[in-house]
């Protein structure tokens, strides 16, 4: 499978239907995948593109954006998908099975942003103690926060 | 020349006059001679040890690139004095869930084969403790009991470092122990016997390094693992498991495992000299002399050994010892009996 | 007991290797399940580190940030500025002056070579190889000394700036800079002599820690963990940056991504980086170090992820930019952070001191790891 990522796209469109956005970026393709397509696609996708880079989120005012940086690492190509998932219900499937690389970068996300990732066999906490509240890279996490714990601050 | 190669044995003879001239009876005199010795046999350990502190650390530093202690008096001399003092003061702290009695006797009887190895060693001409007729058996038994103290150690600081750390020391020694007594086998037949004064005076032409090699290569191989010094130091493995047995042990007690490592060291080095450079045999120089400069000429070896190697894997080290210095020592046993038979019966 | 009589009643135990433990690299903890001396299995344990940067960078202008970076990985604190400032300059738009590339490539592999070094070092003293580890240690030495001739800092040097760097090197560091690079062909031969040739060093990497391709990119290894399993995949070749493609170098390549392929792997990386220095030094041109930039600095709307080939693999900055002065987001992908996900399939199997040479040999910092 090529992984000329125009005419990769094209055919996702084609399959998948329009809900398959391409969105303007100058430096690599970004590709707006919903929610509920994800499993199929990234399941297509890890035919060809054999390197999760990366994984992580976004907190914009409306909606989280999860995005996954791929790599086609014998073909030097890049791909970027793109999830946006709802502020009170921040769920999406695990890629873990097609990536393993997914399984500390999902923790990392959910640890920091509270994404829930279906199907990761062991989402925990990563960073933090596993007795933190909150996840601090939401952009509504208040800074001066005194009860970081569920038992109070650890004593001193 | 020939005042100071009986020196010792002058100041022996000067007491044991001295004593009699109080009017003490023979068997008095006896005793205080005896302790006199263990004083005398005590402080060389104690003197040997804080200086060898010394020396490991500016042979590190030399083959490092490093100059190694500096500061404490002329070339970082005291360094260890002050190392000591600072061990000295410090708390003794036990493990609460160490099991007290036996965490407390571990350290001290850890220290007791160790003196105890010097008593058969001639450090010079007619410069021994004990001459006993079965040296060399007394000290493989007196040195393999050491085992017990350190696995005693590490069972009970009931820490898991201190477990895996003393299962592989009893290993390694039991292991060990026997190419160990193999090596020595070719020697005995080779000096007829036990008597570390007879092995001595064997080799009065001819040093056994030339007629055993393969015995003293399999002998410094299976002390270096005897001593837990490096390429063979799992039992303390600092990389994987801290410092195994000792991990829990602060201030002297874990001096006390310290002082044990260094004085089987200067045992185990002069037990070398002993049986395959000659003892304490000479041209010019004091016996007693040439004996010291024997012994750290192999306590050079082992430390050159120790900074070039990186630590040998559990498994090898199991694999070297059964599968590979056993053979052979067995073969060195074998090869030395014919030879000898052989010369016999040619009547050389 | 009746059935203990049978046969010898034996029992997993679970070891709690870290955050304090010699050899773990900084505050890595590792839950082991020992059975005796060998590793049934591993969970890794992260975060004691974690400072939230982040979230830090949320609050700091994009030229705040900066110092930050230097703590990612703290062995290779030019590299990270590397990252990040092209990042920025990236989504900007921002041209570097001739010179500063230059002065920046000359930084980048120095660093390489410099963190490379205390790789070759802590993976000698993990197998107990304490004179392996005063070696690279010697020559790393000059490598700071010329840092810090350049920023005023060894470590944390900050060097790099967003459109070029902090200031031109002074005169004493050409000389400096061309002795060293006399002598490093000689050191790397004495680490190879020390170190590589060693039969009890080989006998301890040589099939210890498998990592084959496949498995390595399906966990996202990258770097010298990868190429030390035969794939030949740098960034600095696969899509250069800044001025790479300029330069003539090797990927080096292992054949069987066990510990002893990556530890030579890293030796022979920095005989090439040996090699690009050469080149740069050669070509470096005369000018200005720094672009002409407003004093503050005002990214357009709109997304970027760089990825350079730091020490370790691959890292990553994903900066998002809401139009103000300070980024909406920034994410780091720390590549010893990745590479530990796959520690724990590596060394399944082995002895505790496998283990220990592993981890060495994965070379994790765990600054870049918490984050």
């Amino acid at each position: 499978m090529r992984v000329e990522p125009q005419a990769l796209t094209a055919r996702l469109q084609e399959k998948y239907g329009p809900a398959i956005e391409v969105l303007p970026d100058p430096t690599v393709t970004t590709i707006l995948v919903p929610p509920e397509r994800l499993p199929a696609i990234a399941a297509e996708l890890a035919e060809s593109f054999n390197l999760l880079l990366d994984l992580t989120a976004v907190d914009w005012p409306e909606y989280f954006e999860v995005v996954y940086f791929l790599w086609s690492v014998p073909e030097a190509e890049e791909l970027r998908l793109k999830v946006r998932l709802p502020k009170d219900r921040p769920e999406v499937s695990s890629v873990s099975a097609c990536w393993p690389a997914a399984l500390c970068l999902e923790r990392e996300a959910y640890d920091l942003l509270g994404i829930v990732f279906r199907g990761h066999p062991d989402l925990r906490r990563i960073l933090c103690p596993d007795d933190f509240v909150g996840h601090p890279l939401r952009k509504d996490f208040a800074l001066a926060q005194a009860d970081r714990w569920e038992e109070g601050p650890p004593a001193r | 020349m020939a005042s100071v190669e009986t020196v010792f044995l002058s100041g022996d003879q000067w007491l044991k006059n001295w004593l009699f001239s109080w009017g003490m009876p023979e068997s008095w005199v006896f005793l205080c001679t005896v302790v006199v010795y263990a004083v005398a046999v005590l402080l060389f350990v104690f003197a040997n040890v804080i200086f060898l502190v010394y020396l490991e650390r500016k042979v590190a530093g030399y083959m490092q690139q490093r100059l190694g202690p500096n500061r404490v008096g002329p070339g970082g001399i005291f360094q260890c004095v002050a190392d000591a003092l600072k061990l000295l003061g410090k708390e003794d702290i036990i493990p609460a869930s160490a099991d007290r009695g036996l965490f407390r006797l571990a350290s001290l009887l850890i220290f007791i084969p160790a003196t105890m190895l010097f008593v058969v060693i001639p450090f010079g001409r007619e410069m021994i403790v004990a001459d006993l007729n079965v040296g060399l058996l007394y000290f493989i038994a007196v040195g393999s009991t050491a085992t017990i103290a350190v696995l005693m150690g590490g069972w009970s600081a009931n820490n898991k470092y201190s477990l895996l750390g003393s299962m592989r020391a009893v290993a390694q020694m039991i292991s060990y122990e026997i190419p160990l007594a193999f090596s020595l086998l070719g020697v005995i037949m080779l000096a007829g016997s036990l008597r570390m004064s007879e092995i001595v005076a064997a080799q009065k032409d001819l040093w056994f390094v030339v007629l055993q090699p393969v015995a003293f290569i399999t002998y410094f191989i299976a002390a270096t693992a005897e001593l837990n010094r490096g390429p063979f130091d799992l039992p303390e493995g600092e990389q994987e498991i801290i410092a195994g047995p000792f991990v829990e042990y602060s201030g002297m007690r874990y001096a006390l495992f310290f002082l044990a490592e260094y004085a089987n060291l200067v045992s185990v080095s002069a037990l070398a000299v002993t049986l395959f450079f000659g003892g304490w045999q000479g041209p010019w120089l004091p016996s007693w002399l040439w004996f010291v400069i024997k012994v750290y000429f192999m306590i050079f070896l082992f430390m050159w050994v120790k900074w070039t190697f990186p630590r040998i894997r559990v498994d090898h080290l199991m694999g070297l010892a059964w599968k590979f210095l056993l053979p052979v020592s067995l073969v060195n046993v074998f090869v030395t009996g014919t030879a000898i038979k052989l010369f016999q019966a040619m009547g050389w | 007991m009746p059935e203990s009589t049978k046969e010898l009643y034996t029992e997993e135990i679970t070891l709690n290797m870290g955050p304090q433990h010699p050899s773990t690299h900084g505050v890595y903890r590792g839950i082991l399940t020992m059975d005796g001396e060998y590793v049934v299995g591993v969970e890794n344990v992260i975060g004691y580190l974690h400072r939230g940067l982040e979230k830090i960078a949320e609050n700091r202008t994009y030229t705040q940030f900066i110092p930050y970076t230097d703590r990612l990985d703290y062995l290779s604190a030019m590299l990270n500025n590397l990252g990040y400032v092209q990042a920025v300059e990236k989504l900007m738009g921002i041209e570097v002056p001739e010179r500063a590339e230059y002065l920046r490539i000359i930084m980048a592999e120095l660093q390489r070579m410099a963190s490379h070094m205390v790789f070759v070092a802590s993976f000698a003293l993990d197998l107990s190889g304490w004179t392996g580890w005063m070696y690279p240690f010697r020559d790393r030495e000059r490598i700071l000394d010329l840092f810090e001739m350049a920023s005023g800092s060894r470590l944390t040097t900050s060097y790099l700036r967003i459109g070029g760097v902090a200031e031109d090197v002074p005169e004493e560091f050409w000389p400096a800079l061309k002795a060293l690079l006399a002598d490093l062909p000689r050191c790397f031969e004495e680490y190879d002599g020390l170190i590589t040739g060693n039969e009890i060093f080989q006998a301890r990497t040589k099939g210890i820690g498998i990592l084959d391709v496949a498995t390595a990119l399906a966990y996202g290894v990258t770097g010298p963990n990868l190429r030390a399993a035969g794939l030949a995949f740098d960034l600095r070749k696969a899509r250069p940056y800044g001025i790479y493609s300029r330069f003539d170098f090797e990927i080096p390549t292992g054949q069987n991504g066990d510990s002893f392929d990556r530890f030579v792997v890293r030796i022979q990386e920095m005989r090439q980086s040996l090699r690009i220095i050469e080149q740069a030094v050669r070509e470096i041109p005369a000018g200005p170090v720094r672009a002409k930039l407003p004093k503050v600095l005002r990214p357009p709307k709109g997304e970027v992820y760089h990825q350079i080939e730091g020490s370790k693999g691959i890292l990553g900055f994903y900066l998002v930019s809401d139009g103000s002065t300070r980024p909406y987001r920034l994410h780091i992908r720390g590549p010893s952070f990745v590479n530990l996900g796959a520690f724990p399939l590596m060394v399944k199997g082995g002895t505790i001191q496998d283990l220990v040479s592993t981890l060495a040999s994965i070379d994790i910092v765990l600054g870049e790891v918490d984050r």
